[in-house]
């Protein structure tokens, strides 16, 4: 029925698809290996010069510091309270599940201004901490969603046997519950050190101090301090989205089954 | 249901406070602030004086303000809309005849999304650029007569920037499509089939319908991506040529930071998150009733 041109036609589409889908991304890895404006050779060598001439390395200690502390608390975080709204019914269990789903929505935008004008009233503007806890706000939203989501629909049948066992709350989570939930929390653990890789308002407003910077935020300034050519520049792109890119190509299946059902649906 | 409660309910109370805590010290307590804030005619040094309704005002009757939400609705189009119609069309056309390569292909089209913004802002800044790739592909091709400073041009900055959108955001919509329209059963389309529907009557027949549930999500998922952009516009264009780009969230970056006019900031801050719950609710509302119909 469906005729052997009806299939190279869709070949068609969909490599022609893939190449729109990696040409711009192709143009930035094909100029960070060309030849610089000084002509020195190019090739991976660029990488060592940008990495130099825009101190990424600093950047991205920085970056590592706080998606490594934001993934940690906000999963452990989230995995306790995840498992109280899924398993447990107490009083005011429902109005805190809504109350979570509204951090899921609310755009980084409504909470900046006030953040920085009280954390600078605190003395904490400019630290790691200004950086990383917002973060971890805006994480264990998300978070509470979706291993809530797991704890309610997969392991009801395993909450009430252990709890027939006699097993207390606290063995059912960290025993039975975190184990059988581990593609979960892979999801939740990707996901979340890619929204913090890649986030840019909250530490462009909180931080001055270069030392503090993460890496998108110094690509950003990078980019406007360094206006001749674009092969160091594209360099630096490279670099500053290798991390997150190297763990999508690993985990594919998670990035885009959390990516797609973190919509919130119920 | 009465199984499932926990003897001694303090427990529970227990297990969410530590992520009660941050997150009300770090998202709801600034909430509460940012509605505060938006009362005020503030600097940010000298004392706040109170001004009332006159901040949400000015959203409806400065020019400025009211341009930038006009933005957004035109990034939206280019985020939400244009994907969402490319989509549809590759979706059911795909998903006709069985083709191989199927996993490659959504990892490969997938990737814009994991990019950081700020990488996807320096390429394209890059190929926007006068001496960029796309105006040479443009003079090879014989178009040079459309080459221009794509983001330097107050007609052409705002499309520019939205069609990064489209770049990005049609991934994610096709692969979401996808996954509905392979759900669908064949007999269904056997079916129209037999009845003599074409490709068009098949697809608002029975693709269309069934993919309903798919369409929400990525309205929903496209149309918060468009209206939070900032990073792009941050690099790329920082609002400009003249206000040409500038969207609410720059606005919120650009009054607070830059203007010293805090008060508005955090009442566009405070519309601008209103206005994607009242949509993303919208929406989700919309997908449920159709799908339950």
């Amino acid at each position: 029925m469906i005729s052997r041109a009806e299939r190279s036609a869709n070949y068609a589409i969909l490599a022609l698809f893939a190449v729109f889908a990696l040409a711009p991304i192709g143009t930035v890895l094909v100029t960070a290996l060309g030849p610089d404006d000084a002509s020195n050779g190019g090739g991976i060598a660029n990488f060592a010069r940008a990495f130099g001439a825009g101190h990424f390395g600093t950047y991205l200690r920085m970056s590592l510091l706080v998606s490594v502390f934001v993934v940690t608390v906000s999963a452990v975080l989230s995995i306790l309270s995840g498992f109280a709204l899924g398993t447990m019914r107490f009083r005011g269990s429902t109005v805190l599940f809504y109350v979570f789903l509204l951090g899921i929505m609310m755009p980084s935008e409504a909470i900046v201004v006030p953040l920085y004008f009280d954390l600078r009233a605190l003395g904490l503007t400019d630290t790691f901490w200004a950086v990383a806890l917002p973060q971890v706000a805006q994480s264990v939203a998300f978070g509470t969603f979706w291993m809530r989501a797991f704890f309610r629909t997969s392991s009801r049948t395993l909450v009430e046997a252990a709890r027939l066992d006699g097993a207390a709350p606290r063995t059912i989570l960290w025993r039975v519950l975190v184990p059988v939930a581990r593609p979960a929390v892979t999801t939740l653990v990707v996901l979340t050190f890619m929204w913090t890789w890649n986030e840019f308002l909250i530490p462009l407003v909180m931080v001055t101090a270069e030392g503090l910077r993460t890496a998108p935020l110094g690509l950003a300034f990078f980019q406007g301090q360094h206006t001749q050519g674009f092969t160091l520049l594209a360099a630096g792109a490279v670099i500053v989205a290798t991390p997150v890119v190297a763990l999508y190509l690993f985990l594919q299946r998670q990035f885009i089954a959390g990516m797609l059902g973190g919509a919130v649906r119920e | 249901m009465k199984a499932r409660t926990t003897r001694g309910s303090g427990l529970g109370y227990l297990y969410v406070a530590p992520a009660l805590v941050v997150y009300a010290a770090f998202l709801l307590y600034p909430l509460g602030r940012s509605v505060q804030l938006s009362f005020y005619d503030w600097d940010g040094l000298t004392l706040g004086r109170w001004v009332g309704l006159a901040n949400y005002a000015d959203v409806l009757t400065d020019d400025g303000l009211r341009g930038a939400f006009g933005h957004a609705l035109v990034l939206i189009v280019f985020y939400a809309l244009v994907p969402l119609c490319v989509g549809l069309v590759l979706a059911s056309i795909l998903n006709r005849a069985k083709v191989r390569g199927l996993p490659f292909f959504r990892t490969v089209v997938f990737l814009p999304q994991v990019v950081a913004a700020v990488v996807i802002a320096v390429a394209w800044r890059r190929i926007y650029a006068p001496d960029g790739p796309l105006n040479s592909l443009l003079h090879t091709v014989g178009l040079g007569s459309l080459a221009r400073a794509w983001l330097g041009e107050y007609d052409a900055a705002l499309p520019a920037v939205g069609f990064v959108g489209t770049w990005f955001e049609t991934g994610l919509v096709t692969v979401l499509l996808l996954a509905g329209a392979s759900r669908i059963s064949p007999e269904l389309y056997e079916a129209v089939r037999l009845d003599g529907a074409g490709p068009v009557r098949e697809f608002f027949a029975v693709t269309l319908p069934s993919v309903r549930g798919e369409v929400a999500v990525a309205l929903t998922l496209t149309v918060i991506a468009a209206l939070r952009t900032f990073d792009l516009v941050y690099v790329t264009t920082r609002g400009g040529p003249g206000t040409s780009t500038s969207v609410p969230s720059y606005e919120v970056y650009h009054r607070a930071f830059e203007l010293g006019k805090v008060g508005s900031a955090a009442a566009v801050g405070v519309c601008l998150t209103v206005v994607i719950f009242a949509i993303s609710l919208a929406i989700t509302r919309v997908g449920d009733r159709d799908a339950t119909s």
